[in-house]
């Protein structure tokens, strides 16, 4: 270490390198101490410009130059699908100017089309999703990191952590043999017995009982996005520092309190964040939508009707688009208001969560 | 000192007039509220935990009772055929493989360049905006980098193709291992670089033959975890390789693959293309959960 040092130190001024070895008084050391800082000008080559004494090349500036290479393609590439997506949608943008936006119409037979109905649709969904999935998350991590037995957490985090792994065309073909089926039978006629009659609830749940429709699609995003959103809250309530908890529990606390008025003020921008993160990744979820979501483009009060996504549209109309046709841009169009609604979220999610990794550091 | 003795004798008296000093339990009307408060907390986490478990072991027993019946012979050695013809998934499993292969082929290198750069070259803005990106791309929707490849490859070329997707999937391992591949390189103890470098090994060699071998169990880890993912990925193969009836290995065509069979099957009329659709979801499933539980539990061991 002290060799290095010296050597890397005295690099630049001693030339030739042979006449480092005065530095350590015996002649063997001293020959490696001379190679030590050859090779020190190497190392220290950021600073020192000029040609390595007798090395020739050194593959370090290649190297170098590799890397931030790699760095700029992962910028390039965002930057990349950013263009292609807006350059792709450009046609439906320009033929239908902002109605795109407001109009609910998907109409191939006039070539009409509209983003509305699948926007609702999307956020519709995910907001359903997220409304049941954020307490499931919190529930979970909150058994797992402060009330669980430590082997007992272990088993169970891991077994969520699976439901995350599982792909998504799984959970798409659950639902749709699983869960549907459980809507249409039991929980459509059941809600439209009670709520039915009752103003203004009873719209939410009209509708022959198919299955299929907006709040099958929630719980489905409910089952996938509950995994991330655990992931990211345990993270979070094992980062707090236990002198914080344990001064709570020293005043009597109960662990509700104490998860209620320290650990939840403590984590509650990271908390937000990983809403968030569910948020952008239920509205770009593509394949389990699919399934169940009816594939109806109209926009209504009820949670039963069928409706659409905009991924599950993209995903289902696709192969009815040729190439160059103005369906083809409408869909790359949506997939431009995807795209900016969940790279929106998920920046949000990726700064609020940046919080609480900024001051755990500096702990 | 008396007072202090005082002090004391008043808490032991306290004490006896309340109740054992070990199992303390107040009656008043707060603290039966925090009692109940705290009790209907832990009930209804425990039920959070227990549903998402309940989903789990649902998903789990459905695929096991509908995907096993299909577990012949004839699944893995024919390919995708017809209703009513004896078809299999031998096209499909093969295809599937060879898009996830040639995917981490391409990912994981530029992911594990990416993640050098990151830990031990990037500094200022260029590093904390390609950071942000990796971190954004790890969760950006699948189906929007099948349409980058679809409008980048495919159009250009003419016909989808098993390449389309591969690019499609590495697109979607690389954000993994660069994250992983950073996270792994700065838990190597700095004494280990510093050791490296004094024995005049240059940067490059340090990073790539020190660190990253001392590394080297994480990075794998995360480049499981990548196959895991792209494994079971639909979405972004409807637009790049969109499947093939056939048995084709030729990464300029066409390529079939377990999920977009899964999809082209699981929505149809046929009773045998159901249950290939529940087999190919099984072995799907079991693929990608066996990968997560070898990584987590052999990792976690280590790491302890």
């Amino acid at each position: 270490m002290d060799g290095t040092s010296h050597a890397s130190g005295e690099a630049p001024g001693a030339g030739s390198g042979g006449s480092g070895g005065h530095v350590v008084p015996d002649g063997a050391a001293g020959v490696m101490a001379a190679e030590v800082m050859v090779a020190g000008n190497g190392l220290a080559g950021e600073d020192f410009t000029g040609p390595g004494p007798a090395r020739g090349f050194d593959g370090d500036r290649l190297f170098r130059g590799l890397v931030t290479a790699s760095g700029i393609a992962v910028l390039a590439l965002l930057g990349g699908i950013i263009l292609v997506m807006v350059a792709g949608g450009m046609k439906a943008f320009s033929t239908f100017g902002p109605a795109f936006l407001v109009s609910s119409v998907w109409n191939p037979v006039t070539q009409h089309y509209g983003a509305l109905a699948p926007v609702f649709g999307t956020i519709v969904t995910s907001t359903l999703g997220l409304l049941m999935a954020v307490p499931l998350a919190f529930g979970a991590a909150f058994w797992l990191t402060q009330m669980a037995p430590a082997r007992l957490s272990a088993v169970v985090g891991m077994a969520v952590q699976l439901l995350a792994a599982v792909p998504s065309i799984i959970f798409g073909m659950w639902g749709f043999f699983v869960i549907v089926p459980l809507m249409a039978r039991y929980v459509q006629p059941f809600a439209r017995h009670w709520f039915g009659h009752v103003p203004g609830l009873g719209a939410l749940v009209q509708g022959a009982p198919f299955g299929t429709g907006l709040l099958t699609g929630g719980i489905i995003l409910t089952v996938m996005v509950t995994p991330f959103i655990t992931a990211v809250m345990c993270d979070v309530f094992t980062s707090i520092p236990a002198v914080l908890k344990e001064s709570a529990f020293g005043l009597g606390a109960t662990r509700w309190e104490v998860m209620r008025n320290v650990i939840l003020p403590w984590s509650s921008k990271a908390v937000v964040g990983s809403v968030v993160l569910g948020m952008g990744r239920a509205m770009g979820e593509t394949m389990a939508v699919t399934f169940v979501i009816g594939n109806a483009n109209k926009i209504g009060w009820s949670l039963f009707a069928p409706g659409n996504t905009i991924a599950s549209l993209i995903a289902l109309e696709f192969p009815e688009s040729p190439a160059g046709s103005v369906k083809l841009s409408s869909l790359m169009a949506l997939g431009t208001i995807l795209m900016a609604l969940s790279f929106l979220a998920l920046a949000a999610s990726r700064i609020l969560l940046g919080f609480a990794e900024r001051r755990e550091g500096r702990q | 000192m008396s007072g202090h003795q005082n002090g004391r004798q008043s808490v032991r008296q306290n004490g006896a007039v309340q109740a054992a000093p070990d199992r303390w339990k107040p009656h008043g009307a707060l603290a039966m509220r925090r009692r109940f408060m705290d009790r209907l907390a832990t009930g209804l986490s425990l039920t959070a935990t227990c549903v998402a478990l309940l989903a789990l072991c649902s998903i789990l027993l459905t695929l096991l009772v509908r995907g096993v019946a299909g577990l012949s012979l004839v699944t893995f050695i024919h390919s995708t055929a017809s209703p009513g013809m004896n078809g299999g998934l031998a096209n499909a499993i093969v295809g599937s493989l060879i898009q996830t292969a040639v995917a981490i082929l391409i990912g994981a290198p530029l992911g594990m360049m990416c993640g050098i750069y990151l830990s031990d070259y990037g500094r200022g803005w260029m590093a904390s905006t390609t950071r942000f990106v990796s971190d954004m791309l790890l969760s950006a929707p699948s189906i929007l980098i099948g349409l980058f490849i679809y409008q980048l490859i495919v159009v250009p070329t003419g016909h989808f193709s098993g390449f389309a997707g591969s690019v499609a999937l590495a697109i979607l391992a690389l954000p993994i291992v660069v994250r992983t591949t950073e996270d792994m390189l700065g838990l190597v103890p700095v004494a280990l670089r510093e050791a490296g470098i004094g024995l005049g090994a240059s940067k490059w060699r340090v990073i790539v033959f020190i660190c990253l071998r001392a590394a080297r169990t994480g990075v794998m880890t995360g480049i499981l975890l990548a196959v895991a993912r792209v494994a079971g990925e639909t979405a972004p193969l409807l637009f790049t390789s969109l499947g093939n009836m056939d048995w084709s290995v030729s990464l300029a065509q066409p390529m079939a693959s377990l999920p977009v069979t899964i999809y082209q099957y699981a929505g149809s009329a046929y009773d045998d293309w159901v249950q290939l659709a529940w087999t190919g979801a099984l072995l799907v499933t079991l693929g990608v959960l066996a990968i997560n539980i070898l990584v987590r539990v052999g990792f976690g061991r280590k790491g302890a």
